[in-house]
């Protein structure tokens, strides 16, 4: 109802305005949800060891956060205030039991690895932080490109934090050995000269020690992050 | 029309709704996805049953697309025992069809009606046995599956999974460190004789005994879990191999 409303009234403003462009590429970079924000660290601790698994819980933490953005903006004008919050862990849990259930009928290996993590996204403080603070403010269309943006700036550091770990911790790229077999008796690459993997690097805090480098290099090139001492 | 979004009715009426058109569509998602979930389900069983017959580096082999033709590859014959040992069924998938956890869940079954599936493998010209274990951990249900060799002694492999252990103190149970040391192939399931040998989980480090495994630090109540696993579910196998002998 409010989307037609919308395009009536504003017809002036196109899908792809510049503002609306901004609400996916902001996310991405200055306002990141994982670096600036410092939102969803946990998840990002537990699930980085692989590339696959990272690219896996980004895409379904997208998914939660635009579709889920998208409905409680459509229902804002009709929800009940006094409910809201009930209203909003409905629809967070029940996208989230709805991935869970695909990713175990169609991605049953990496399903059993991320384990709880998939069911734990509803308490990843992204997403009620995106519902209650744009969603309940902003038109279906909008909310559901911030959505897609929060979504994406929280993968796109999942990816690069899982790029390191799975590397320099399994030596490999997406399963791909990359830096030569370690297995005893048919090393060859790397190994054959002593190179070994690094086990810390799989380690949980390893992975907030490559976010913790990654917020560094992100306040020292944009001074305005910085907070006062 | 104005209706009042603060009144009792109206968020009562909209919680219903809500509540209602949300499960509709979970149920609709979870009985459309069940058949390709259950199939996952079987095939994660058939690799558990690989997992206990296989050394880790053949195991490294086997994947979910393989899994099926190896199982076939390997397991040559199936049974199923009732509790004195007597072979009440047999033929391809008859151990396979039958679901010890629900049977154990069951508390109106009486441990005397239930079925006592076995998994005959060849592997290297040995005949090798398979045995599906069922018991409960700290958390919830524990299961695996222990291979015996051709003696009918000796336990040559086993495989662990549970459902929800802690993870780095019970859920170690499924880990290959833990299974490594079901796999030297000296622990003993019965004496010279064929009679069961009672097995123990221990803290103390004598491990190396043949009816001795060492436990878990920190995950004690997973390790008991496993020992009366172990020693409920294989007495029957026993007096079935002494059939035999």
């Amino acid at each position: 109802m409010s989307e037609t409303v919308a395009k009536v009234k504003a017809p002036s403003e196109p899908l792809f305005s510049k503002k609306n462009r901004k609400l996916i590429t902001d996310p991405l970079t200055d306002n990141n949800p994982v670096t600036v924000q410092v939102l969803g660290i946990c998840s990002a601790l537990a699930i980085t060891v692989k590339i696959d698994t990272s690219l896996v819980m980004g895409l379904s933490v997208i998914f939660v956060t635009a579709i889920g953005n998208f409905v409680i903006s459509a229902l804002r004008n009709i929800m009940p205030p006094r409910i809201r919050i009930i209203v909003q862990l409905v629809v967070a849990a029940a996208l989230v039991i709805i991935v869970n259930e695909i990713l175990k009928a169609f991605l049953p290996d990496i399903s059993e690895q991320l384990s709880v993590f998939v069911g734990l996204i509803i308490t990843n403080c992204i997403i009620m932080g995106r519902f209650e603070a744009f969603a309940m403010a902003n038109k279906p269309w909008p909310s559901l490109l911030d959505g897609i943006g929060n979504g994406m700036g929280y993968a796109g550091l999942l990816l690069i934090v899982g790029f390191f770990r799975e590397l320099f911790g399994s030596g490999s790229l997406l399963g791909f050995k990359v830096f030569g077999s370690a297995i005893p008796g048919e090393e060859w690459g790397l190994y054959t000269m002593g190179y070994a993997n690094n086990n810390l690097v799989i380690l949980p805090p390893m992975a907030l020690i490559i976010v913790g480098v990654i917020i560094w290099i992100q306040r020292s090139r944009n001074k305005n992050l910085q907070e006062e001492i | 029309m104005a209706i009042n979004k603060e009144s009792n009715a109206y968020t009562i009426v909209f919680a219903t709704v809500m509540v209602v058109v949300v499960g509709g569509i979970l149920a609709f998602l979870s009985l459309s996805l069940k058949p390709m979930q259950e199939a996952n389900g079987k095939i994660k069983k058939k690799m558990e049953i690989l997992k206990a017959l296989l050394t880790t580096q053949e195991y490294q082999t086997i994947s979910r697309t393989n899994a099926e033709a190896k199982y076939a590859e390997y397991i040559k014959a199936e049974v199923v025992l009732d509790e004195s040992g007597k072979i009440i069924e047999e033929g391809k998938d008859a151990a396979f069809n039958v679901d010890i956890k629900t049977e154990f869940k069951d508390k109106t079954l009486p441990v005397s009606k239930r079925n006592y599936p076995m998994f005959i493998a060849e592997k290297e010209g040995k005949k090798l046995y398979i045995i599906p274990i069922i018991g409960k951990g700290l958390w919830g249900p524990i299961w695996g599956n222990i291979c015996v060799s051709e003696d009918k002694r000796s336990i040559s492999g086993a495989s662990f999974g549970h459902q929800g252990e802690t993870p780095g103190l019970g859920a170690e149970i499924s880990q290959g460190f833990f299974i490594d040391r079901w796999t030297k192939g000296d622990e003993k399931i019965s004496d010279e004789n064929g009679d069961y040998l009672p097995f123990e989980v221990v803290k103390d480090g004598s491990g190396p005994n043949p009816t001795k495994i060492d436990g878990i630090s920190g995950g004690t109540i997973t390790s008991k879990g496993v020992e009366e696993m172990v020693n409920r579910c294989l007495v029957p196998y026993t007096v079935y191999f002494k059939t035999l002998k």
